[in-house]
């Protein structure tokens, strides 16, 4: 029963209802679930928790701001993203689970990049982390395809109409990731300066990048 | 499976609602949910694909009316049941009452960074050489199997142009139920907003889904 024992008093959304000492049925049934694979043996408590530590506090969009930086201040590293993913993305050290078969597109003047899993959530997790919720939701995963330029606005992004917009739904295990524009004005700005500009969203293609301004 | 899952296209779930500085994880179970179902599938008892075909199967009303990681978690527990893992009273117990089952593997802590660093690539040696090219004229095929499918209803009965091959690959549709079956090519398969949706497109848009061979026919 380790597993059970294990003293989680994070900051969670919805323990508000008690003291710790009372479950709701959900809480109960995954405690119930994760002591008996624990105790029948599948399961190393340890294990899980690494995987919960490297999902929730090492992988994430910082990763993939770094790539963008570096393919907006290396043209070669820029061609060799664009042609051959994957590769490009391990020369930063980064890869794994979920990003196994990356394919990264390009934000012009003339083409917005989307990125959606209207099947479920397939998302590229080295680069990005685990998607956020609105992502995994209905909603998104309805409109993404048929009203891009709708969705867009509710993320306050809007584009000039001779923008044409080209939805990537990831379908199989190659996972997109968006390499958006670089902002004007961020010519005196090193790789790290220009990373702090890359959202998460910007890589989703429901967002731009931030301007130095909004940086700061 | 034309299940809830497949969303593309869908009307009436309302706006995208973002939340500002969302966490990884909204709750305790979920990380722990997060982390079972990605131990649970190291144990090699199920594919991906098994798990995804396990989760859309779940009745359209449930599926839509579950969180995200409520999804998981029935899955998890349906996947544990019927591959004799546990015993469902076990389950609601959470005390066990039988011998466990033997599996392939348990997941140690320290394999997680290396293992998950590496990945579990699914390309594999191509049983044979591409159908299509870049620049072919596709059609996607109008088929609706009752089973397990990465083929949205959007594009079916949808021509279409070629515009990546990205080698073989696992066939998810075979393998979500334990089948040995050859990797099939996959591509890039692009379709105009016009051809999918008519006059609601997009001016000038497109959408691109990864296809499978045997999801394409060629067009004149």
């Amino acid at each position: 029963m380790a597993a059970a024992d294990h003293d989680h008093d994070h900051e969670d959304h919805d323990h508000g209802h008690g003291h710790g000492s009372e479950l709701s049925p959900i809480e109960a049934r995954v405690r119930a679930l994760e002591s008996l694979l624990v105790e029948k043996g599948y399961v190393e408590p340890a294990a899980l928790d690494a995987l919960i530590e490297r999902y929730e506090h090492q992988v994430g969009p910082h990763n993939g701001a770094r790539v963008v930086a570096r393919a907006w201040v290396d043209p070669a590293y820029r061609a060799r993203l664009l042609a051959d993913a994957t590769p490009a993305i391990a020369e930063l050290g980064i890869g794994g689970r979920g990003g196994e078969h990356m394919v990264v597109v390009e934000n012009t003047p003339d083409t917005h990049n989307l990125v959606v899993c209207t099947l479920c959530s397939c998302y590229p997790w080295p680069v990005l982390g685990l998607p956020p919720v609105w992502y995994k939701a209905p909603p998104y995963r309805a409109r993404a395809v048929i009203d891009p330029r709708g969705v867009l606005a509710e993320f306050g992004v809007t584009l000039p109409d001779t923008t044409r917009i080209t939805v990537w739904d990831s379908t199989a295990e190659t996972r997109f990731m968006v390499l958006p524009m670089r902002p004007d004005g961020t010519e005196t700005l090193d790789e790290a300066g220009l990373a702090a500009l890359v959202t998460r969203d910007s890589m989703i293609g429901t967002g731009l990048p931030l301007s130095p301004e909004a940086a700061r | 499976m034309n299940g809830a899952q497949d969303l593309g296209g869908a009307h009436g779930f309302g706006p995208v609602e973002a939340e500002p500085d969302e966490p990884v994880f909204h709750a305790e179970w979920e990380r722990r949910v997060f982390g079972l179902a990605m131990a649970m599938g190291f144990t090699g008892t199920w594919t991906l694909d098994g798990s995804r075909a396990v989760r859309e199967a779940l009745p359209p009303v449930e599926y839509l009316s579950s969180s995200y990681y409520e999804i998981w978690l029935k899955a998890l527990e349906i996947q544990v049941a019927e591959n004799g893992l546990c015993h469902p009273e076990e389950m609601r117990s959470g005390v066990s009452e039988a011998a466990p089952s033997p599996v392939k593997r348990v997941l140690a802590a320290d394999q997680v960074a290396p293992l998950f660093d590496g990945g579990f690539p699914s390309d594999r040696p191509p049983a044979g050489p591409a159908r299509f090219g870049v620049g072919d004229r596709i059609v996607a095929r109008n088929i609706h199997p009752a089973g397990h499918t990465r083929l949205p209803r959007y594009v079916r009965g949808r021509p279409g142009i070629i515009e990546r091959v990205h080698g073989a690959f696992v066939f998810p549709d075979a393998a979500a139920d334990g089948k040995a079956a050859p990797p099939q090519w996959l591509y890039t398969a692009a379709f105009t907003a016009e051809d999918l949706w008519g006059e609601s497109a997009d001016p000038g848009g497109r959408v691109t889904i990864a296809a499978f061979e045997s999801y394409l026919e060629p067009r004149a």
